[in-house]
């Protein structure tokens, strides 16, 4: 593996083998002394042209875990604002020396393309509508560190799936480790060919819920309804919105996922997001984890 | 034509035997021979002038092959093409005619401009140029502009190309206007709405890749406006770069009503699918608009060709530059630089494909685009301007962009084997391209 760009061109052996590394991170991450020398001398450029709080505060602490040098790039009051492009940015953090490159990019495929341009591994922290492998590898973990599989598990994905990274790395993951996934939400939010089977598509929240083990909130943003995907977000949240009510029909053991941040009260209410069935602050904490893995599969001493 | 070039021209008799003549003007298709002598097909050279033979066995000659649709980006973008090298990749790519849309900066909507481009290109002595004058002032939308005065000035139709005459009530004047004038209101069919934001055909590969895309009702739902505007008026609309099934079904509609309604296709429409945005791996090189559809739609449109409800090819050659294209795939610019390719993938598809006769391909890439321009020319006869282009209708080749008379570079045609090019282009008599070299008139004197 040189680079990580998307869950769809991993092989279930990869992928297993990651959650695997990420299992025995997760175990350094409950230490009192965290820090391991694995990656000592190296170092990771962490490159968002796009805002983002907790994948790359979790990308910078993965990286610092495993001792390795962290520079932060971000888009605003940097070269880009003197018109510099985004292939010159990473070919520069190339040329000063970094090891590999973390990019978050709003444009799908931009990391492939920087991949195509650089020597140096490229990591995708999301790109566009596109992927956000790590999300889903943390998403792996967590449901399977809750079920202890993954295979025959039905996993709901419910909202924006049109517009979401998230569903689209989620989607990859859980077909390829054997989970049913059910893709939930309004029609004009929810491609149908994106749904081969056994993968299902329906519009009703009641039909998802009744057969979920796993049910993945994906957050709506506001721009939805002024685009004339959606009636209003009270509407959404009438029809879509993961309430007490609506989980109290789903089954028991029922796990609620969400990628963050919460719009609470609209997707998803807060005595959900704060619930006993709640995964939400385990993702969080897997989402260190998965990266260590991420990166010490691509810069650590595992030789390919 | 520069005036060494002419000069010469006016004093040389050439003799192109061996070729298989296709000429749709006439209709006339068979082994013979052609004399040109001063710039004019001629019965029988006159004896005056030093006489030289053309060897073309193996060739088809062609006359007048034309493309309707290219964009120069002169004035006001050189830095993606100018007359000069846009005049170049035309008799690179075989073709005589050429009409250039009006999206530059400033806008060609106005008769000085218009006069600019004839005068320019004239003293260029490449190929002919035929200016398209912009529908609205500025490509606003919003004010007619001076139609008229423009084809007085050399303007052979009219298109707001690069974005659709939205309103639908300056849509409806164009083409009541158009019935006083020679030239079609030529539309770039894309309802906004529908198409915001997106960068590709909107279907299952975009959904994969999570690329925003449109659907092809984008372009048909304002081709069904229209032809039933086309009807209201009794105007004259040509429909450009159609790729929706929809579309198709509009101008078959439009057809069986008598109306006067036409359509083009582009090489890469009739060639590749949207799987090739896959392939390139989010290369803005396939990004185009209307964008590369699904395999049903492309055979739809293989098929409307091949039985002439799409009367015309045009490549639609949208040259950028490098850095342009190089950008994010949503931030890129929209184009295929096609001029240089058009005749190779039309013989590879549709030729070779065994789906036309040489002669019925050729017909829309000439007589028709003259017919729908309301332009004249009377096919190989004596007296007619000589205009032709040998092609070698089997030679395999290689798309290498590098080798592009072209600024523009960017085409997914790029690593493709396409059967036949043409190998020599004249234009008044005068060989602008030969053995895939263009010989540059002003570099000469």
């Amino acid at each position: 593996m040189e680079d990580f760009l998307g869950i769809a061109e991993l092989g279930t052996k990869t992928l297993q083998d990651l959650l695997d590394t990420a299992e025995s991170m997760a175990e350094v991450l409950t230490r009192r002394v965290k820090k391991v020398p694995t990656l000592r001398g190296r170092s990771v450029a962490n490159v968002f042209f796009e805002p983002s709080t907790r994948t790359r505060n979790a990308f910078e602490l993965a990286a610092k875990y495993l001792s390795a040098d962290v520079v932060n790039f971000t888009g605003g009051g940097s070269s880009l604002e003197k018109g510099e492009t985004v292939w010159d940015t990473v070919r520069t953090l190339e040329a000063l020396g970094v090891d590999a490159v973390v990019v978050r990019h709003r444009t799908s495929g931009v990391p492939e393309a920087m991949a195509r341009q650089l020597d140096i591994p490229v990591i995708n922290a999301g790109d566009g509508e596109h992927e956000h492998p790590t999300q889903a590898l943390l998403d792996l973990l967590t449901v399977r560190q809750r079920f202890g599989h993954i295979a025959g598990l039905t996993v709901a994905i419910v909202g924006d799936v049109l517009h979401s990274r998230v569903a689209r790395s989620d989607l990859y993951g859980f077909s390829a480790l054997g989970a049913r996934v059910i893709l939930a939400g309004p029609p004009s939010l929810v491609p149908e060919d994106l749904a081969e089977p056994p993968v299902r598509v329906t519009w009703s929240l009641e039909e998802a819920l009744a057969e979920a083990d796993v049910i993945q909130v994906l957050r709506i943003q506001r721009e939805r309804q002024q685009e004339g995907y959606i009636p209003s977000l009270q509407e959404y949240r009438a029809r879509w919105g993961i309430t007490r009510e609506r989980l109290a029909q789903a089954k028991p053991h029922a796990l609620i996922l969400h990628p963050g941040p919460q719009n609470r009260g609209v997707e998803i209410d807060s005595d959900v997001v704060d619930g006993s069935q709640s995964a939400i602050l385990r993702q969080v904490q897997n989402g260190v984890a998965v990266r260590m893995a991420v990166l010490y599969r691509l810069l650590g001493g595992e030789p390919e | 034509m520069a005036d060494g070039n002419k000069k010469a021209a006016a004093e040389r008799s050439w003799r192109i035997t061996g070729a298989l003549i296709l000429d749709p003007f006439t209709g006339r298709e068979g082994q013979g021979t052609v004399w040109v002598e001063a710039g004019r097909v001629v019965e029988r050279p006159s004896g005056a002038f030093p006489e030289e033979t053309v060897e073309a066995s193996g060739l088809w000659l062609i006359p007048r092959l034309t493309d309707i649709h290219v964009h120069f980006r002169s004035p006001g973008q050189e830095w993606k093409e100018d007359l000069r090298s846009g005049s170049m990749a035309a008799a690179a790519g075989g073709f005589t005619v050429v009409a250039t849309m009006p999206n530059t900066d400033p806008v060609v909507d106005i008769p000085a401009l218009v006069a600019w481009q004839r005068l320019e290109a004239e003293r260029l002595g490449l190929v002919r140029v035929w200016p398209i004058g912009a529908i609205s002032v500025g490509l606003q939308g919003k004010a007619l502009a001076d139609l008229w005065a423009m084809q007085e000035a050399g303007a052979v139709g009219f298109s707001d190309d690069g974005r659709p005459v939205a309103d639908s009530r300056l849509m409806r004047a164009a083409l009541s206007y158009s019935r006083s004038l020679t030239g079609p209101i030529i539309q770039h069919a894309e309802d906004p709405g529908l198409f915001a934001g997106a960068s590709m055909h909107e279907g299952s590969v975009s959904h994969r890749m999570g690329i925003p895309g449109a659907p092809a009702e984008a372009e048909s739902v304002m081709v069904w406006r229209d032809v039933q505007l086309a009807a209201l008026t009794g105007g004259r609309l040509h429909i450009a770069h159609l790729s929706a099934p929809g579309s198709l079904e509009a101008l078959a509609w439009a057809k069986r009503r008598g109306l006067q309604v036409t359509a083009e296709a582009t090489p890469h429409h009739l060639l590749l699918t949207d799987e090739a945005v896959a392939e390139w791996g989010y290369d803005a090189v396939t990004k185009v608009n209307p964008p590369l559809r699904p395999a049903a739609m492309r055979e739809a449109l293989v098929e409307a060709v091949r039985e002439g409800l799409v009367e015309v090819i045009a490549s639609d050659h949208a040259p950028h530059h490098a850095d342009e294209k190089g950008r994010p795939y949503t931030e890129a610019p929209f184009g295929i630089s096609g001029l240089e390719t058009s005749l190779g993938a039309v013989l590879t598809a549709l030729v070779h494909g065994g789906l036309l006769s040489p002669l019925e391909a050729m017909r829309r890439m000439t007589a028709f685009p003259h017919r729908l321009l309301g332009q004249a020319y009377p096919g190989l006869v004596p007296g007619a301007p000589a205009d032709l282009t040998l092609v070698d209708p089997f030679h395999e080749w290689t798309v290498d962009p590098g080798r592009f008379y072209s600024k523009g570079k960017n085409t997914p045609l790029a690593g493709a084997r396409l059967r036949g090019r043409a190998v020599a282009t004249m234009v008044d008599g005068c060989w602008v391209m030969r053995e895939g070299e263009v010989i540059d008139p002003c570099a000469d004197n």
